[in-house]
């Protein structure tokens, strides 16, 4: 297959609408994903992140709206859409019966490599993804990590120019996603085009060069992970005092040192302050409350994270009990 | 501005030779999960035995009065080869078919690039083996309770293979029964109630003269009577009549009318 690069994003989705009944799983999203790129795509259940994969992928199709991959349309030609991707969808799609290597030789075989190729391409991929022992065995008695992996490689046998990897860690302890990460991370130094999504914000920010935010179906927000922590702003000093008495003088040092007003949680006897010039502020800051007899229990200065940034967008928190639902696929 | 190369349009000859390599990765993948499920195995192979030896012994001093001479064992087994590889077909396929379904492997098949339907002839082809094992033990079985085959070698291939072809069209209804139910529960109990009917209203187990008349007349012109009718005077050696051709006639024709409605169920559930 031919792999010159061509002008143009690798991923172009434009006004998607799909809907189940009333339910509209996505209304009107469109975004791009450069060639070689990651494109993270982050949302809460239901946001419509699997709708968006699988037309992408060509197993959907949408109500309205277009979406091409390296600039075949997917409607219009899906079978040549699918000769360009790999697909990882959320719950690994491999024979439970069969062993690993029957597996990714049936793939090949049915990208239509001829049967040597089929054979050599289903080895190389068991050595790869360490799975050469686990790889004589029948699926079912895989582990969740080893599943993923052997998901992952079947997604690979034909070289795809673009990837779909849909929840690739949802399910796993954190050291089968870390060894994921891992995975991930060496499919993109192989300038792999790769559309992930995730809900796990910390997953976007290790792994996507470009993230988007979707929520019920629509586009909140996109840029690197360093602008959409911006967005939500810079710096922040956080302190506890002593108790509340000490409250009002910590607010005056505070303020007299940033020149901000601080966000004061009488409760918690702590206090919140934008900043800037990270930690070579905080001598200062420390002379201060101490002149002002202020008692300091708890001093830190915060980055924004992704979590903050989804809260800001969406107004409510990334789920965190996504997990629980989501592993059942990976079972019998 | 599109790096794709590929031919603009394959020849129809190119279009049927992937079809049918597809169709066979496929079939190769059904076998192989085959040996790997010995419990389903052993289900499948052990109910037809009972019901040969449950008929044999329990009806069959009875029904032999009305046969005529003729031995029940002969006459019973066309009738229990015929039902064993319409619950196989309707069994392993819908069940099968419902099975795939709920699991991602069928939207990983659905992302590749190859021939959709395949899929579905993967799996009625595989369970087309699975039918001639059971027939296989079956007839070792039947041997051993005084069958025979009477008719010439080409006779009993004959059969054989008319029997083979018709649990395969049932195995595109299976397939479209499957699909259109989708749960692998309902393909378990929904899938086979009609085939009690078809095949107990039939010359299967007992003449269709003993019947009440409205029902021999449904059992008369019942499809599953006509291909019983034939395997028997296959093995027999007797003249197969009309009952040839008609068996052939209804296999293509089922054939005809479920692997489209099956192919139109699977190409519909795979956009929704
Ligand atoms: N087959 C379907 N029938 C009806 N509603 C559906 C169907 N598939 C998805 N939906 C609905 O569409 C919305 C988007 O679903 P989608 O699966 O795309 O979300 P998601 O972002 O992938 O969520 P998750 O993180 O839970 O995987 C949800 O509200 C979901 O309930
Ligand atoms: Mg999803």
């Amino acid at each position: 297959m031919d792999k010159s690069p061509q002008d143009g994003p690798a991923i172009i989705v434009e006004d998607l609408v799909k809907t189940y009944g009333k339910q509209r799983a996505l209304d009107g999203l469109s975004f791009t994903g450069e060639q070689g790129q990651v494109l993270g795509v982050l949302g809460p259940n239901g946001a419509g992140k699997t709708t968006a994969v699988r037309i992408l992928s060509t197993l959907l199709s949408a109500d309205s709206g277009r979406a091409s991959v390296c600039g075949v349309d997917v409607a219009k030609h899906p079978q040549r859409v699918r000769k360009l991707i790999g697909l990882t969808g959320q719950y690994a799609a491999v024979d439970e019966f069969l062993t690993g290597w029957e597996n990714l030789e049936m793939m090949g075989r049915l990208f239509r490599m001829p049967a040597k190729a089929a054979r050599a391409r289903a080895d190389e991929l068991l050595e790869r993804f360490e799975l050469v022992d686990a790889g004589k065995r029948a699926v079912k008695t895989y582990s969740g990590g080893m599943r993923r992996r052997l998901d992952i490689a079947a997604s690979l046998v034909a070289r795809p120019q673009v990837m779909f990897l849909d929840e690739p860690t949802t399910g796993l302890d954190p050291h089968s996603r870390i060894e994921m990460w891992k995975v991930i991370s060496e499919l993109v130094a192989d300038g792999t085009t790769m559309l992930l999504t995730t809900q796990y914000l910390e997953e976007a920010d290790q792994l996507a060069n470009q993230i988007i935010v979707i929520d019920h179906g629509r586009l909140i927000a996109s840029g690197t992970a360093t602008e959409l922590k911006a967005s939500v702003g810079g710096e922040r000093l956080e302190v506890v005092v002593g108790g509340a008495a000490e409250v009002q003088a910590a607010r005056g040092a505070l303020h007299h040192i940033t020149g901000e007003e601080p966000i004061v949680d009488e409760e918690a006897a702590s206090l919140r302050v934008p900043v800037r010039g990270g930690a070579t502020i905080l001598p200062a800051v420390i002379r201060a409350l101490d002149d002002a007899e202020v008692t300091l229990k708890d001093l830190a200065i915060t980055r924004p994270t992704l979590d903050d940034v989804f809260l800001t967008l969406t107004g409510h928190a990334a789920e965190a009990d996504s997990t629980s639902d989501a592993s059942e696929g990976a079972q019998q | 501005m599109t790096s794709v190369s590929m031919p603009a349009n394959e020849g129809v000859f190119e279009r049927a030779k992937w079809w049918l390599s597809d169709a066979w990765v496929i079939t190769v993948r059904n076998l192989r999960r085959i040996p790997r499920q010995p419990d389903m195995l052993f289900f499948i192979t052990l109910q037809p035995i009972m019901f040969i030896l449950l008929f044999r012994y329990v009806f069959g001093g009875a029904i032999e009065k009305s046969l005529g001479g003729e031995s029940y064992a002969q006459f019973l087994m066309p009738g229990i080869f015929v039902q064993t590889v319409l619950f196989g077909s309707v069994g392993t396929t819908g069940i099968g078919i419902a099975d795939d379904m709920k699991r991602g492997i069928i939207d990983r098949f659905r992302s590749l690039p190859m021939s959709r339907t395949s899929v579905l002839l993967g799996r009625t082809l595989a369970d087309v083996a699975l039918n001639a094992l059971t027939v296989a033990i079956m007839v070792a079985v039947g041997l051993a309770i005084g069958f025979r085959f009477e008719g010439s070698f080409l006779d009993s291939v004959l059969a054989i293979a008319m029997l083979l072809f018709f649990g395969f069209a049932f195995s595109w209804v299976a397939a479209f029964i499957g699909l259109l139910v989708k749960s692998v529960e309902a393909a378990q109990s929904g899938g086979f109630i009609w085939l009690f009917p078809l095949t107990f209203a039939s010359s299967a187990f007992v003449p269709t003269e003993d019947m009440p008349s409205w029902l021999q007349a449904f059992a008369d012109n019942n499809p599953v009577t006509i291909v019983i009718n034939a395997l028997r005077a296959w093995f027999n050696g007797t003249p197969v009549g009309s009952d040839g051709w008609l068996s052939l006639a209804w296999t293509v024709g089922i054939i005809a009318v479920f692997a489209p409605l099956a192919v139109w169920k699977f190409r519909r559930a795979s956009t929704q």
